[in-house]
């Protein structure tokens, strides 16, 4: 199989899968099964052509641009596709349980319209992935956006109704922006095919508005600080398996488009004050994410700070990504950051829904007698915390490690200082949530039960959250594939 | 890896698959869940054997796998491991048996063990690693898997414990992993090996190489006990008597001593790090530690928080030994990790005993218990007049070759802290042994309960009878083959050799 | 297939009919009211309205930007994004409507309550 079927199938199985279960709702829970398995074959396959081949590209019918489609994986594009196809694996097993053991009429209903709403949210997300040119990314994250609002609004609740309206709002007019500025691109360069954008390397006042104006819309798609405040409320009022969606994949889409136009579209633009100030932007993220996470009453808010939090790092990736010596460190340990949040994230949230389905409410006050009783989720929940607060050897340690390593060999020492601060407030909210697993209760409440299979999922994605570390060393070679920054990955000795 | 790269993970397996066992059996399966306790104990202890007459012959072991980019995940077995993991292994066996008679009828011991067992294999992580990376991954897991333990009767002083705890070693671990980060920016990846790793820097770098110092002596320093960042440790007594014994003979303060002995000898080596002139200030930190923490511990009337402080106290013994230069004062600190180990196990032990038998947890209780208990007090005593420094005892030889060794270096001040602390080791332990065995018992104890024919449940009794045991031999066959001073003997010998 | 001119290479100087410009600037204009509009306007159906206005200040904007060819043929290729974006625009605004819909059967009015 050519890399151009494992593109395809990578987009296409989901979009198909998402209309048969939306025309034959029974079979929902298989297709979904189907998909992940078919999804996790060609990711795999086309891993192996990218270690082996470098870059693959592929023109949708053989249209060449500018009209034309082309879809391009390279090592960021298929570590992307393998970490959403993880949690997508993950999800589709949690979700096989959650609706029914939801105690709620209304739950079966909603069922039937998360299974086609998440598989088009999967192939939104591929394609997103693979689309080489800035008008198709356009394309792809509407079609994000639409199928997370539709999903978060499932909920069926008023916050939930509410959230969803107000993301909805953000996510049309920063798309709009967005728009623009591709508009204005197009006008200065005649194209928008990023790599016969990066050949041109230009720059000017038009190109830096335009530049400005995708930056725009993209950090509030990114709910990067300032503009995260739909977030807290859109992640925490989901359910639970959107709520994973939401903050380990669907989040990601924007950086990434980010990562692929300040790096390889236009990269005179990123001078070193553009890039500290995404730097600043992010430490804002960490230090007001975390410290808002400690005083939320509720688990599920709780987490959703701690999402605003951690995206707050990946943006550190800006500073220290630029430099020629040490950017490829800095670039591979942001990337592993983001892999490593979205196991850790969607741990934390699974396991989020089986406390809130077993105990009837999320109040971190009123726990005490649930982690007693759900020993496995509080168990999964406080792995998650290792690889978010960054202890060894998970993957959060290894993607900070690198970070914390590229600061240093740039003598850009401040970052470290955010970095470490930002892993012990996370820490101070995880413990927060973790004590409660150890206080003695008198008389144990009866809980609802929780299917294993949500449990396994959560821990399974713990533990893999954990063990990732070990496997730095092959992500940052898959990421040197078609990577825009050079540099060593390990230091030698090479402090300024 | 070589061929004996098995031996290295089977210490490392035998309790950590022990406690993922554990987890997931039944709260009712007692005997089945002790008799697992005792396997994975006793097994580690074989292979701990067979690695020591293997690193005494000089046969290298190593193992490592890829981890971070250009920095693996090693294991290794030189001379100082070896120190660390024996004691680690034989009182882990100890205790063992100590938690299963001290927890019986007790709630969610399936938790307890499976975190014990956790918290050893973390411990033994930390004797054998090779590199400054597995170190520190494995100290930081060390602080993971404790607190489960500390916060185990989930009341609410325990779980304020733990919370300060936390703070303590998270913090110290915060500033660890930057000492490390900024060292391996500077160095590239950093392995332990005698006589240390970075003369080559220590003339260009200095400054920074001190600074880093500081850091590597503050982030351990907190899980060593130094003042003033020692102050968890009696928060942390809340915790159950095993969990104490355990904490402050075998794995935290230990590993933060073991780590500062890493950093001394392994990775700047003692001449560079005395010619950074960073050597000095540690050992007054170490002094003021001694001094405070005994001053302390005379003061308190709750038994475990006068141990607790007496540990602060001895623990810097072994930081001073590191801190003076010359081979003499290296032997004193490091037969001292293992000296005060064992001694201060006892003690705690025999503290769970008194509270658990007779539900004394003050000195002020104590009267007349060596009528009632009298081989516990026995132990006991034993065990005191070792943290004295009476001869022939173990606690002697230690202070013997740190007063040598100091006096050698020119160190004379160390001869006056090191006489002061003995000064008040006694002042704090002999009224607790004159009360034991000569005051008259009350009328009634706090909370009694009867064992049987013995004075308590063998379970309890014998773990501190066996280190007592231990202390004695230790100390009067100090100068035989089969002691911890001929193994410290060897280290010095492998660190200084020209 | 019709062969596509490319476009010129965005010097002005080399600009054959400025006018476009004007509906550029227009465009612009639209999209400018168009967001005030969304961020100052609290009934909800109004903000759908300010989100249309956003977006057809940007096809104006498209579309003005593809009548920088020189000769009488524009440049096909913002013609087709601006219909897929129309298209987009369409969706959006359906799944907006109902998405309202759904929030006034909740709260019983148009003004969208606290947060959650």
């Amino acid at each position: 199989m050519t890399s151009a079927w494992a593109m395809a199938w990578l987009i296409l199985t989901p979009l198909v899968a998402a209309a048969l279960a939306f025309a034959f709702p029974r079979l929902g829970r298989s297709l979904a099964l189907g998909t992940a398995g078919v999804i996790g074959l060609a990711v795999a396959h086309l891993m192996r052509l990218v270690f082996a081949n470098g870059v693959q590209t592929h023109l949708v019918s053989g249209w060449g641009a500018p009209l034309g489609i082309e879809l391009r994986a390279d090592g960021l594009s298929v570590l992307m596709l393998i970490v959403t196809a993880l949690i997508g694996v993950a999800i589709a097993l949690y979700s096989q349980r959650y609706f029914v053991s939801e105690h709620d009429d209304e739950a079966l209903h909603r069922e039937r319209y998360f299974w086609p709403l998440f598989l088009f949210l999967w192939t939104a997300l591929d394609a997103l992935y693979l689309s080489a040119d800035i008008f198709n990314l356009y394309v792809t994250l509407e079609m994000l956006g639409f199928a997370a609002v539709t999903l978060l609004a499932l909920a069926g609740t008023r916050a939930a109704l509410t959230a969803a309206l107000r993301y909805l709002f953000v996510s049309l007019s920063a798309s709009l922006f967005y728009l623009l500025g591709v508009g204005l691109v197009y006008g200065q360069c005649g194209t928008v095919d990023l790599p016969s954008l990066a050949a041109q390397a230009r720059s000017g006042p038009a190109l830096w508005v335009a530049l400005a104006l995708m930056t725009g819309g993209l950090i509030a798609k990114a709910a990067l600080f300032p503009l995260h405040g739909w977030l807290p409320p859109a992640h925490a009022n989901a359910p639970a398996p959107v709520s994973a969606l939401l903050s380990a994949l669907v989040v990601k889409g924007p950086f990434y488009i980010l990562l692929r136009l300040w790096f390889e579209a236009f990269p005179a633009l990123m001078t070193p004050a553009v890039a500290q100030v995404f730097g600043a932007l992010g430490a804002a993220a960490i230090l007001w994410g975390s410290v808002n996470a400690l005083f939320q009453p509720r688990l599920k808010l709780l987490i959703a700070y701690s999402t605003v939090a951690q995206l707050g790092y990946l943006f550190l990736l800006f500073p220290l990504a630029a430099s020629r010596e040490g950017g490829f460190m800095a670039w591979s340990g942001g990337l592993m950051l983001l892999g490593a949040h979205a196991c850790a994230k969607t741990a934390m949230f699974l396991t989020a829904g089986n406390i809130l389905h077993a105990a009837g409410h999320d109040r971190i006050k009123d726990l005490d007698g649930i982690t007693h009783v759900l020993p496995v989720s509080v168990f999964a929940f406080g792995l998650a915390g290792m690889s978010l607060i960054g202890l060894p050897p998970s993957s959060g340690f290894a993607g900070k490690w690198l970070l914390l390593n590229a600061a240093l060999a740039q003598g850009q020492w401040w970052w470290v200082a955010v970095m470490i601060l930002g892993s012990l407030l996370a820490a101070a909210y995880i413990v927060r949530m973790l004590a409660h697993a150890f206080t003695r209760v008198n008389e144990p409440k009866t809980p609802n039960p929780i299917p294993p299979v949500m449990e396994g999922t959560a821990l399974a994605l713990a533990l893999l959250a954990v063990v990732l570390g070990f496997a730095s060393p092959w992500a940052a070679e898959l990421l040197r594939v078609g990577a825009p920054v050079v540099g060593p990955i390990v230091m030698g000795g090479s402090v300024p | 890896m070589n061929l004996h790269s098995p031996i290295l993970l089977g210490i490392l397996l035998s309790s950590f698959v022990t406690g993922l066992v554990i987890f997931f059996l039944k709260e009712e399966s007692h005997r089945l869940r002790t008799w697992l306790n005792l396997l994975g104990a006793g097994v580690k202890l074989v292979l701990v054997a067979v690695l020591l007459s293997g690193v005494y012959r000089g046969e290298p072991y190593t193992f490592a796998i890829e981890f971070l980019p250009g920095i693996p995940f090693a294991l290794g077995a030189d001379a100082n491991s070896v120190l660390f993991v024996t004691l680690s292994s034989v009182l882990w066996f100890c205790t063992t048996l100590y938690a299963v008679g001290y927890l019986e009828h007790t709630p969610h011991r399936s938790r307890f063990f499976g975190f014990f067992s956790f918290c050893v294999t973390a411990t033994t992580g930390i004797a054998l690693s090779a590199n400054l990376v597995t170190f520190l991954t494995f100290y930081e897991l060390l602080t993971v898997t404790t607190y489960p333990l500390i916060v185990h009767r989930g009341t609410r002083e325990a779980l304020r414990g733990g919370k300060i705890y936390l703070t303590y070693t998270l913090i110290g671990g915060a500033v660890l992993l930057l000492a490390v980060v900024w060292l391996h920016a500077l160095a590239g990846p950093v392995v332990f090996k005698e006589r240390g790793v970075i003369q080559a820097l220590a003339g260009t770098r200095r400054g920074e190489l001190q600074v880093i110092f500081l850091l590597f002596m503050i982030g351990l320093g907190v899980k060593a006990a130094l003042v003033p960042l020692h102050g968890w440790l009696p928060k942390a007594m809340v915790a159950p008597a095993p969990v104490s014994a355990l904490l402050h003979a075998v794995a935290v303060v230990k590993a933060g001593a073991f780590g500062i002995v890493r950093i001394v000898y392994d990775v700047y080596g003692a001449q560079t790090a005395a010619a950074l002139g960073v050597l000095h200030p540690l050992a007054v930190a170490a002094g003021v530690t001694i001094v405070y923490g005994s001053v302390r511990a005379l003061f308190q009337d709750e038994l475990k928080k006068r141990l607790a402080y007496s540990t602060v106290s001895q623990v810097s013994y072994i930081v001073l030994g590191t801190a003076i230069l010359g081979p003499v004062s290296t032997i004193g600190g490091l037969v001292h990790l293992v000296h005060q180990g064992i001694m201060k196990i006892t003690l705690f032990f025999c503290a769970g005993n008194y509270a658990e038998t007779l539900g004394t947890h003050r000195v002020s209780e104590m009267n007349g218990v060596g009528r009632r208990m009298p081989l516990t007090t026995a132990a006991f005593t034993v065990a005191a007049l070792g943290m004295i420094g009476v001869p022939p005892l173990a606690g002697y030889v230690s202070k013997w070759y740190l007063q040598k060794g100091a006096i050698q270096a020119g160190e004379e001040w160390v001869a006056l802290v090191l006489g002061a602390s003995s000064l008040l080791n006694a002042a704090y332990f002999l009224p607790i042994l004159y009360r034991a065995w000569f005051n008259p018992p009350p009328e009634h104890w706090p909370a009694e309960h009867r064992f049987g024919t013995w004075e308590t449940n063998w379970m309890l009794l014998l773990p501190p009878l066996v280190t007592a045991v231990l202390v004695i031999w230790a100390g009067v066959f100090a100068e035989s083959s089969f002691s911890p001073l001929v193994w410290v003997k060897l280290v010095a010998a492998r660190e200084y050799a020209p | 297939m019709v062969i596509v001119s490319t476009p010129s290479t965005g010097d002005p100087h080399t600009m054959p009919d400025a006018g476009y410009r004007i509906y550029a600037l227009a465009g612009v204009a639209l999209f400018a009211i168009g967001f005030y509009s969304l961020l100052v306007q609290a009934h909800l159906l109004r903000r759908i309205m300010a989100l249309n206005v956003m977006g057809s200040g940007v096809f104006l904007v498209y579309i003005a930007l593809g009548a920088q060819t020189p000769g009488p043929i524009p440049d096909p290729v913002p013609h087709a994004m601006v219909l897929t974006g129309i298209v987009v625009s369409v969706c959006a605004t359906g799944l907006a409507l109902a998405l309202v819909d759904r929030v006034q059967a909740a709260a019983g009015d148009a003004e969208p309550g606290e947060d959650a």
